[in-house]
C-alpha cells in the first residue's frame, strides 16, 4: 500500500489526530448531529488552506445558510471571509433554499446547474479546497431522494476528478447512530470524521473522533474540543501532545529546605507534581513556597486559584512572610483566580493554555483541582488532568497541582487515584494520629525517577511557612496511608 | 398584460427543454399582443448566470415577469400544462372560470 498523502486542515489539534491532515484530492465526511460544530469546521478547513504558503484557496458550497450568515459566523471565528473573497482565495456557490420565488418541481431532473457553479467557482478562484455544508439540507430543499442521491454522487465523483480536498458535512439525528443516512455518505466513507454534542454531567461536552481516513494512520477515540471565540475549533489532543513530553535531570527547589532534602535536590524541571491532603493539612502553603522559590530564582510564575481570590492568595503569601504583590507589580508573578463552575473542563483547560501561551511561566500551580473536579465525569476530568499535563510539560513548565482529600486521617482518594499515574510526583499531606495528639506528617510519595526520601516526616506551620521535623515513628501513628 | 419574460437553463444541446419551450412561446405568442420574451442558457457555457439566478437542477425555467417570481424544475412535460404554471391569464381564467360557476 502506497501511504496516504494529507493536507493540513490548519485546525488546532485537527492535524495532530489525523497524524497530519485530511487526505489529499479525496473527500472526507464530517458528520454530526445539529449544532455539532460541522459548519465552524468546513469553513476552518477553508480558511486553514488560505494560510498555507502560497495559499489555497477554497469554494464553499452552502445548502443551508446564506453566504451571509456565513460570513457572520465565520468572523466570530477569526476568520474574515469578505478579505478573503477579495483576495481571490474564497468563492462561495449558494444553494441555500430559494425564498424569494415560488418553486415547483413539474418532472424529473438533474443537478448539472449545482454541479457547473461548483466547478466554474473551483477554476475561477484555482481552489484546492472544497466545502459543501450540508447534504442534508439539499434533500429537504429537492423531492425524489433517489436524484438527490444519484445526483451528489456525480458531485463527489466530480470534486475527486477536479483533484481538490473535499469535506462534505452530514446531519445525524442522534450521536451514535450510523452515519448513513442519506446513502451518500457510503460514497465518501472512505474518510469519516464524527463531531458529538453531549451533555455530560450536566455541562456540554463537544468531542471529536475520526473514524476512518482511507487505511492511513490516525489517532482513536473521542477527544474533547472547544470552540473558543475568534479561533473555533480547538481539539485537545491528549495523547499526541503527551508523546511531545520532554524529560530533564535539572532540579528546581521546592521552596522549603528539608523537602528539597527529601526529594533529592527538588522537583523535576517539567514535572508535575500532585500536593494531595485534607483541607487545612498545608497544600495551598505547600503551593506558595513553589511559587515563592521560582520568584526567588527569577522564575515567571503563574498561580491559578480555583478556591479562593487573588486578594486570598496574596494575604495567605503575606502571613507566611513573603511578599507577593511587589513580584505580581514586577509582572513576574500572575494569580488568576477562577470560579471552577463559570466553564467546563475544556473550556477552562483552553483558558488555562492561553495564559501559559501569553504569559509564558516556568512553574505553574493549580489549586486545587478539585474544585474542578466537583462538576465534572471522571472522564472528562481525566482527560483535564492528562491535558493540562502534556501541555504543561511539553511547555517546559514546572507544574504543581493540589488535590484535596476527603479523609482527614489519611486514605486515597479518586482524585489520587486518577493522578498519581499521571504525575510524575506526589507529595502527600496528612494529619496522623498518635497517642494523645494529632500532628502534621509529610512524606514524598512518589518520584519518578529519583532517590527520593521514603519516610514520613511530621511537620509545622508557623509565621514563616512550612518546617519539616522528625520521621514519625511507626508505632506512635496511625492512619498515615489508611 | 404585462410582457412574459422567462429564463431557461438547460445543460448542453438537451433538445427536449427546449422543444418544450418553443412550443410554449408559440402558444404566449399567439394569445398575447406583446411577444413573450425567452432567454435559454446552457448552464455548461454560462455557470456565471446559473449561479447569479442561484440555479441547482436542470432544466429550471424561471418567470421574472409578470411577477411573482416562479421557478419551474423538471422535465417540462407538455407545453399545455407548463402554460398553466406560467400564463398570467392562468390568473384571469381562474377568475373567469369562478365567476361562470
Amino acid at each position: 500500500m502506497s501511504s496516504v498523502t494529507k493536507l493540513e486542515t490548519g485546525i488546532a489539534g485537527v492535524d495532530l489526530i489525523t497524524h497530519g491532515g485530511l487526505p489529499l484530492g479525496r473527500t472526507t465526511l464530517v458528520a454530526g448531529t445539529a449544532g455539532s460544530a460541522k459548519t465552524v469546521f468546513a469553513t476552518q478547513f477553508l480558511a486553514g488552506g488560505t494560510r498555507q504558503t502560497p495559499p489555497e484557496p477554497g469554494v464553499f458550497v452552502t445548502f443551508e445558510e446564506r453566504p451571509e450568515d456565513l460570513r457572520l459566523h465565520a468572523q466570530s471565528i477569526g476568520v474574515d471571509v469578505h478579505a478573503l473573497e477579495a483576495q481571490g482565495l474564497w468563492a462561495f456557490v449558494d444553494a441555500s433554499p430559494e425564498f424569494e420565488a415560488e418553486t415547483v418541481v413539474v418532472g424529473p431532473y438533474d443537478l448539472t446547474a449545482l454541479l457547473a457553479r461548483v466547478r466554474h467557482a473551483v477554476e475561477r478562484i484555482g481552489a484546492r479546497r472544497v466545502a459543501i455544508d450540508a447534504i442534508g439540507a439539499l434533500f429537504a430543499q429537492l423531492p425524489d431522494a433517489t436524484i438527490v442521491r444519484r445526483e451528489l454522487l456525480r458531485v463527489a465523483a466530480a470534486l475527486k476528478a477536479m483533484g481538490v480536498t473535499a469535506v462534505i458535512t452530514s446531519e445525524k439525528t442522534g450521536e451514535y447512530d450510523d452515519i448513513g443516512r442519506y446513502g451518500v455518505e457510503d460514497f465518501v466513507a472512505d474518510n469519516v470524521i464524527v463531531l458529538r454534542n453531549v451533555l455530560d454531567a450536566g455541562q456540554r461536552r463537544r468531542t471529536i473522533e475520526v473514524l476512518k481516513l482511507r487505511g492511513a494512520s490516525h489517532q482513536r477515540g473521542e477527544y474533547p474540543f472547544s470552540i473558543v471565540s475568534g479561533d473555533g475549533i480547538v481539539v485537545l489532543p491528549l495523547t499526541s501532545m503527551r508523546l511531545q513530553a520532554r524529560s530533564t535531570d535539572e532540579r528546581v527547589s521546592t521552596g522549603v529546605a528539608e523537602l528539597d532534602r527529601m526529594t533529592d535536590g527538588g522537583y523535576f524541571r517539567a514535572s508535575v507534581v500532585m500536593v494531595s491532603g485534607a483541607t487545612g493539612a498545608g497544600k495551598t502553603l505547600t503551593g506558595t513556597h513553589f511559587v515563592n522559590a521560582g520568584l526567588e530564582a527569577g522564575e515567571r510564575v503563574l498561580f491559578f486559584a480555583f478556591e479562593e481570590s487573588r486578594e486570598q492568595v496574596l494575604r495567605n503569601a503575606r502571613n507566611w512572610g513573603m511578599d507577593f504583590a511587589a513580584h505580581e507589580e514586577a509582572d513576574r508573578l500572575r494569580i488568576q483566580a477562577v470560579f471552577p463552575e463559570a466553564a467546563g473542563l475544556e473550556d477552562h483547560l483552553i483558558q488555562i493554555r492561553g495564559a501559559i501561551d501569553s504569559f509564558r511561566p516556568q512553574r505553574v500551580v493549580v489549586d486545587s483541582l478539585t474544585a474542578l473536579e466537583r462538576n465534572a465525569t471522571t472522564k472528562s476530568y481525566r482527560e483535564f488532568v492528562i491535558g493540562l499535563t502534556a501541555f504543561c510539560k511539553a511547555e517546559g513548565v514546572s507544574a504543581l497541582y493540589t488535590a484535596t482529600t476527603d479523609d482527614l486521617l489519611g486514605g486515597a482518594s479518586i482524585t489520587d487515584a486518577h493522578i498519581s499515574t499521571i504525575t510524575d510526583s506526589v507529595i502527600l499531606l496528612r494529619y496522623v494520629e498518635t497517642a494523645s495528639t494529632i500532628l502534621r506528617a509529610l512524606a514524598v510519595l512518589k518520584m519518578r525517577g529519583s532517590a527520593h526520601e521514603k519516610g514520613i516526616r511530621h511537620f509545622e506551620i508557623d509565621h514563616a511557612g512550612l518546617h519539616i521535623g522528625e520521621p514519625v515513628r511507626a508505632t506512635t501513628s496511625r492512619g498515615f496511608l489508611a | 398584460m404585462a410582457k412574459v419574460s422567462l429564463r431557461l437553463f438547460v445543460s448542453g444541446r438537451s433538445a427536449k427543454p427546449r422543444e418544450v419551450v418553443a412550443e410554449v412561446q408559440r402558444m404566449l405568442d399567439a394569445r398575447l399582443s406583446e411577444p413573450t420574451d425567452i432567454e435559454i442558457v446552457d448552464v455548461l457555457e454560462r455557470p456565471d448566470i446559473a449561479e447569479r439566478d442561484r440555479i441547482l437542477a436542470t432544466p429550471t425555467l424561471l418567470r421574472f415577469s409578470p411577477p411573482p417570481p416562479r421557478r419551474v424544475i423538471g422535465d417540462l412535460g407538455d407545453a399545455e400544462e407548463l402554460l398553466a404554471y406560467l400564463l398570467p391569464s392562468d390568473e384571469s381564467e381562474e377568475s373567469e372560470e369562478s365567476l361562470a360557476v
